[in-house]
This record gives C-alpha cells, structure tokens and sequence, in this order.
C-alpha cells in the first residue's frame, strides 16, 4: 500500500516524536514501541501535521535537500502507515 | 562479557496490591503486602537512573498502581524525563480527581482491564463487583484526552465472545487492543486447568480477530498474541533476557522479567542498594540467560536461538524443572508431550474427555 500524493498524513494520536539523549537520536515513540529515527525520518516526520499533503512535504523537504527526495518521501510515509503510525 | 543492548522498557509493579482477584494474575503466588514495598524516593531514582541508561517507555503497574497514593508525583516524575507512560490499571480508584491530577501531571497514556463483555462472567472473573466502576473510568480517560488502550486476557470462560469483546471495546472508544491469551505463570500456571482453551476456541477466535482488525482499521489497532502452548515455536521471552526489558518488583527487586521471581537460583538484585546502570550491566541475575552461552541442545546449534532465544526460562524451569532447558513449547524440545498433555487434557475435560482418551479416565 503506497499513500497517494495527494494523501495528507498525521501522526497516530498515540505517538509522538521526541529525542533521546541517550542514543542521541530522535525517536518516535508510541504504546509499547519506539522507532529510532535518523536525521532524514525526522526531517519528514516533522512536516507530518495533518495539514500537509504528501506531495507538499516531498516539495519541501526536495527544496532542502536540492534533489528530488518525492519516491523516498513516499515510501517513508508509507511504510510508517503500514505499521499504523502514520494515519 | 557479551556486548549488549540498551534497555528500551521500565516495568515499575508499583505493588501487589489489588482489588481485583483475577486467577491469571501473572503476579507470583508470593503477594508481597504493603509494608514491603519500596517509597516514592526510591522508585522517583529508579525512573531518573532508568531513563539514564536509555529506558523510552515506562510502565506504571502492579497490581493496582492506583492504590500508591504518590502515583501522581511519580507520573509527574517520569514525564519531566521524556518517558513515555502508560498506567496499566483495572480502572479501580481511578476517580475524577485522580484521573484529572495524572492528566496534569502529563501521563500521556492509560490502559484499562477488561475481563469479558458479559458483565456476569467478568465480574465472576474478577471475583468482585467491577464492571460500573470500569465503566466511569473508561468515560473520564476519553473525557479527559488520554491515549487509551483496553487489555483483555483471554482463556477458556471468555474466548468464545473475542468477537464481543472487541466490538465492547471500539464503542469504549479504545485506540488499542490487546487480546492476550493467557500465560501460565504465577497464579495463571497454579490455574492453569480451568483457564486452558481449546484448539477450536482458538482458531476461531484467532479467525474473528483478524476479521474485526480489517473492520476497525484506522479506528482501533488490535494485536492478537497467541496462546504459546497452540504454537509449534516458543515465544521471544521479552525480545530476550536482558535484552530491552527491566521489571522492577513492589519491594525493589529488579528482574530481567516478570516471570523470574520463581527461578530460584537467581540471585535478584534490589535497587534499594544497587543502581539500575549496575543491574543492567554487571548483576549476575541479567546476565545468566542473556546471550546463548548458557543454552543446551537443541537451542545450541538451532538457527533461531538468535530469533527466539530459547523461548522462556520461567516456562523451562515451571514445566522440566531447569530454567536452561528449551522452552518445551518447541517442537524440537524433548519435554513439548507436556504441553501437549496440558492443552489435550483440558479440551477433554471439558468437552470429549471420555470419548477421546478413555484409557486416561
């Protein structure tokens, strides 16, 4: 299941993106699980506020970045909402 | 030594204290009474010193953690770490004002029992009048925003209505489910004949389970764990021994689980004199089974013991005696007919015992 451009994701209610000091990473954390992010994940995840679409988020993130970062951005997103995290 | 992880999970068993009377308590048959139990102080250093060594989620449990009176100071504690909390509570002394008082003090999460959807059979299961008092719970954790998670315990009395249950659950407005089968240990394994399902119960109600997660999708995730006992395979006890989880007992015994006060050859650190650091690290209790250096055949040369680990020490030990055995759920374990034995006998007692054994009668 791959999410449509168009899609506008939010974060599972249940979830939230923190950082641990620890593993000096960020990390997204939600009822009896955590994911550990790299700097990419949380670069994406950050734009994820229910507002955005899909596409909007890929646009901002490939301006950053100076590449076109939509597949990667679209993949992402998807696999977090395969797991149900992402919504 | 071998390298290990960080740990990821906190489980404080605040007390044992409960109204509820549960028979597949998972608490050792041992109840430890109040006078025992460890003080704000200790568990406050225990939380700091956890999230030190890398902890992410913190489990606020018993028990009936909304006996502690210092639950809301303790929550307020462990939010101003960054953990994510959640409070496993039957809904118990889960009043107005409590309930207000851990919102404020930032507990994000709350996850309340539910023992049948039938309130005859739920109370009878709980062994007292409960199911009203659930319900206001369940009503302030919605009114009041918290994440919300329902866990159910299923067995032999409830698992013909998991198909009621989970609908009980989604108008209860959960964002999660838990349907557990029963694990025998502690008061469950010492009841474990009037608990055990059948096969058919337990195919169906995996059949009604999954057709209920395609129905509530997006609305309510719901995990299915199944019985062990009904799987050819054990279980990855925790992710492994000393892998990701540390529990914390009422009196301030850390345990690598919550199973492993009935091993009685390990030697249980207290965090009353040694910090959490050290126990991860350094306590002969974390690290006995951690690793594969301790594991016999058939574990020894199996490809899954980095995948499974084993299976159980508890369940080793309960069922053939020594905690270093191949969890006997595994179909390569010489001791799995005890298993068998367990789940045969009970469908037969049951329903056919005469007609499909009548040599055992």
């Amino acid at each position: 299941m791959t999410l449509a451009l168009d899609a506008v994701p939010r974060l599972w209610r249940l979830a939230r993106l923190d950082y641990n000091p620890v593993r000096e990473r960020p990390v997204l954390l939600y009822p009896e699980g955590a994911v550990l992010l790299n700097d990419t994940g949380k670069a994406i995840l950050e734009l994820v506020d229910g507002r955005r679409t899909v596409a909007e988020i890929a646009a901002t993130l490939s301006e950053r970045y100076q590449t076109d970062v939509t597949a990667d951005v679209t993949e992402y997103l998807s696999r977090l909402a395969e797991r149900e995290l992402i919504q | 030594m071998t390298t290990h992880e960080r740990p990821t999970t906190l489980l404080a068993e605040l007390t044992h204290r409960c109204p509820l009377h549960c028979p597949y308590c998972s608490n050792p048959l041992d109840l430890l009474r109040a006078e025992s139990e460890i003080g704000t102080e200790d568990w406050k250093r225990v939380f700091t010193q956890a999230r030190e060594l890398g902890v992410l989620q913190l489990g606020l449990s018993g028990g009936e953690p909304m006996v502690r009176k210092d639950l809301e100071e303790l929550a307020a504690h462990a939010r101003g770490l960054g953990l994510y909390t959640t409070l496993v509570t039957s809904g118990l002394g889960l009043t107005r004002k409590r309930a207000e008082a851990l919102r404020a003090a930032g507990l994000e999460h709350v996850q309340i029992s539910v023992q049948d959807a039938d309130p005859v059979v739920a109370e009878r299961i709980a062994g007292v009048s409960s199911v009203k008092q659930k319900q206001a719970a369940v009503a302030l954790v919605k009114e009041l925003g918290f994440a919300f998670s329902i866990n159910v315990v299923l067995h032999r009395a409830n698992l013909d209505r998991i198909g009621e249950i989970i609908d009980l659950a989604a108008d209860y407005g959960a964002d999660r489910l838990e349907l557990a089968n029963t694990q025998y240990y502690g008061w469950g394994l010492k009841n474990r004949a009037s608990l055990m399902p059948t096969r058919t119960q337990v195919l169906e109600a995996k059949e009604i389970a999954q057709e209920r997660m395609q129905r509530y999708k997006g609305r309510m995730q719901i995990t299915f764990v199944l019985p062990d006992y009904f799987e050819e395979l054990p279980k990855a006890c925790y992710g492994g021994w000393g892998r990701y989880y540390i529990v914390v007992a009422p009196d301030g015994r850390a345990l690598p689980c919550h199973g492993a006060y009935a091993i009685p050859s390990l030697e249980l650190p207290n965090v009353r004199e040694q910090s959490i650091g050290w126990i991860w690290h350094e306590s002969p209790a974390f690290q006995a089974f951690r690793g594969d250096a301790w594991m016999r055949e058939p574990c020894r040369s199996c490809p899954r013991k980095a995948v499974d680990f084993g299976g159980c020490r508890c369940q080793a030990l309960a069922l053939t005696g020594d905690a270093t055995n191949t969890d006997p759920v595994c179909a390569l374990s010489p001791h799995r007919h005890l298993i068998d034995r367990a789940v045969r006998e009970q469908a037969d007692e049951y329903v056919y015992r005469d007609y499909a054994e009548p040599q055992r009668a």
